[in-house]
């Protein structure tokens, strides 16, 4: 029998699910809390590993333990463990079981080391993360829901499409380096893209992600982008594109966040907008570069987790998500506020904040490559992301305007959850040499630099002036209830629409041809109405006489016809 | 038993805090005067780059926000009649 620390690291959460499923509620609780422990431990004492299985002549390895998987699977489980324990109150057996089923398919993606796993785990984790969106249980969060899991199976099909073709040229599945050039690679980039959530695919995230639970938030925005990060820091690292791409990821979305009024919808542009400097990181790909893009995919799940719960909070307690509808709540939540404010400040990459530590990696790394034009997009988007991130999510929800709301903190759980995320930010932030060691190349980078600093604390102490004029000269956009259209608006909008319009066409084109084919057979019928109708020459009725007669003639013909 | 007063119920705690963001924001740029920062880019070498760039930047970004509002903002339940 093969030892306990040989298991598959996924394995662990899958029967945690099952148990939960089955399980009494307190039991269940306690499986949850305790598989990412546990499995935690069991990655700890885990050799870096490649374990082959051979079926027929396809070469499968499910489990690849390297410095880049293992780090994601650390960052996994304790977004796993965080994320539980933030929803341990709740009575929702759905939510307990597929959280855990999608946590654990997020772990086994990183560990995949064959394209065919990558994909069973990508599709897994589809399926399992789209009930955490359904479980909200209103209709508005069912079609998102839909529309979301769509999406994800399209990326899906793409990542398989692209391997079958690289497994029918090549013959092998292994995922390692690709290099953009032939169709397969571009499907697979794709697959990552749209997961990735690049401009024009990322539209799914800022839909599905705010119409999911209170809870389900906090899960879903730890995993599904990330293992994208991991996937295209594994296969396309050093890809040119990528550089572009991430640079307009950070800036677009920052426009939107500004003018958006749900919060969790400004979280959700804010993560594109963080996504953007990872995947600058990994189009670079010098080793600073993905250093820095892996060191903040690692603070972001934190910091973002942090953001994410202090919202789920807001929305627990109050069930209001609007900025228009929010504001004075640091009278009634004090604590959830200032945990807010730590994530804010590690999201805005403030010194002695997590963020700070890891973006200034991928900055310096850019203006190395000497990248300037994409090094002056990510400083206007580092500006905005204090901005609308740093400011406006506090602001709206715990200052501002006092919308009246007296309420509680929330229950003990959710602030111990917060509190040891809000705990790993400061203590990243201030000793980042604990997540340096855990990088897959070795760091010779200080971020507290005298300049660095310096320069780091103008912009962002600017940034807050720029907010506060406008705020007090009564320019800045006020929070309004409202729709803002994205992308989406092509697929919920232009093809219903053009597709009911078709329809219109359709049915009226047939309406056409029905007429037509009433006129024909209306013809028709009249013709036969004539000859066979009441009056109709063949419908006469003729006296027997005339019948007897007729009958004595053709005797008479007969009888004739015998004689010559 | 009336709300007790909050912080920045008080007028006077808010100004305090914009007073204290204006001094910070006015010793940070004199630091620059005196501090050499180690640049890469010329551009950085500038006086202050990062102060007003973040400022600007911030301007920017809200203003064609505001704009961009004007374009895409529609009514709250704008996609419910077609989902």
């Amino acid at each position: 029998m093969m030892p306990m620390t040989d298991l598959p690291p996924f394995l662990i959460f899958y029967i945690a699910a099952i148990l939960v499923m089955l399980l009494p509620n307190r039991l269940g609780q306690l499986v949850s809390l305790t598989a990412p422990v546990l499995g935690g431990l069991l990655l700890y004492f885990l050799a870096d590993t490649a374990g082959q299985w051979h079926i027929a002549e396809v070469v499968l390895e499910p489990v690849r333990v390297d410095d880049l998987s293992r780090l994601f699977g650390y960052l996994f489980h304790i977004a796993a463990f965080i994320g539980v324990l933030f929803s341990i109150h709740l009575r929702d057996r759905l939510q307990a079981t597929t959280s855990l089923l999608y946590a654990g398919s997020a772990i086994g993606a990183v560990f995949a080391g064959d394209l065919l796993t990558l994909f069973f785990f990508w599709e897994l984790m589809a399926l399992s993360s789209m009930f955490l969106i359904l479980a909200r249980r209103t209709e508005r969060a069912y079609r998102a829901g839909m529309r979301y899991f769509l999406i994800q199976a399209v990326s899906g099909v793409l990542l398989l499409l692209g391997t079958l073709i690289i497994y029918a040229q090549t013959g092998s599945l292994a995922f390692d380096h690709i290099e953009l050039t032939s169709l397969a690679s571009l499907l697979i980039f794709v697959a990552f893209g749209i997961k990735c959530a690049f401009p024009l695919f990322h539209n799914w995230l800022t839909d599905s992600y705010p119409e999911s639970t209170p809870t389900g938030a906090v899960f879903l925005s730890a995993f599904t982008t990330k293992v994208a990060v991991y996937a295209l820091a594994r296969g396309f690292a050093g890809t040119e594109a990528l550089v572009y791409i991430g640079a307009v990821m950070t800036c677009f979305p920052i426009f939107y966040a500004v003018i958006e009024n749900d919060l969790r919808r400004v979280l959700a542009y804010s993560m594109i907008n963080q996504i953007g400097f990872m995947v600058v990181g990994i189009g670079l790909g010098t080793a600073l570069a993905i250093n820095g893009a892996i060191a903040h995919a690692f603070n972001d799940v934190i910091f973002k987790g942090l953001l994410m719960m202090s919202m789920g909070a807001v929305l627990f307690r109050t069930g209001r998500m609007n900025g228009s509808d929010l504001g004075g709540l640091y009278k009634s939540m004090p604590v959830t506020t200032s945990l807010c404010i730590i994530g804010a400040a590690s999201i805005s990459a403030f010194p002695l904040f997590s963020g700070f530590v890891s973006k200034a990696m991928v900055m310096s790394a850019v203006l190395d490559e000497g990248h300037e034009f994409v090094w002056l997009a990510l400083l206007f988007a580092s500006a905005g992301v204090f901005h609308h991130a740093g400011i406006k999510i506090p602001f709206f929800a715990f200052f501002g305007h006092d919308a009246g709301i007296r309420t509680s903190e929330p229950p003990v759980n959710m602030l111990l959850a917060m509190v040891i995320a809000a705990i790993l930010c400061v203590l990243i932030g201030v000793y980042p040499w604990l997540l340096y060691d855990l990088l897959p190349f070795s760091v010779d980078y200080n971020p507290f630099d005298r300049s660095h600093v310096l320069a780091q604390l103008q912009l962002l102490m600017f940034s807050a002036a720029a907010f506060a004029w406008l705020k007090f000269a009564r320019i800045y956009p006020p929070e309004l209830r409202s729709t803002n259209i994205d992308v989406e608006w092509l697929y919920r909008k232009f093809l219903p629409g053009l597709s009911s319009y078709c329809g219109g066409l359709l049915s009226s084109g047939s309406r056409g041809t029905s007429a037509a084919l009433r006129a024909g057979n209306k013809a028709i019928m009249k013709v036969i109405f004539r000859h066979y109708g009441p009056h109709g020459t063949l419908a006469r009725t003729w006296p027997t006489g005339s019948m007897v007669l007729w009958v004595a003639i053709i005797l008479a013909a007969s009888l004739l016809l015998y004689y010559f | 038993m009336p709300e007790k007063n909050h912080f920045f119920d008080n007028k006077q705690n808010v100004r305090l805090i914009m007073w204290l963001l204006v001094a910070i924001c006015f010793v940070l740029v004199i630091i620059d005067l005196i501090v050499h920062r180690h640049v890469v880019h010329p551009i950085e070498a500038l006086w202050s780059f990062y102060a007003w760039f973040g400022f600007i930047s911030c301007v920017f970004l809200v203003l064609v926000s505001k704009l961009l509002r004007k374009i895409l903002m529609r009514r709250e339940d704008y996609y419910d009649a077609n989902d």
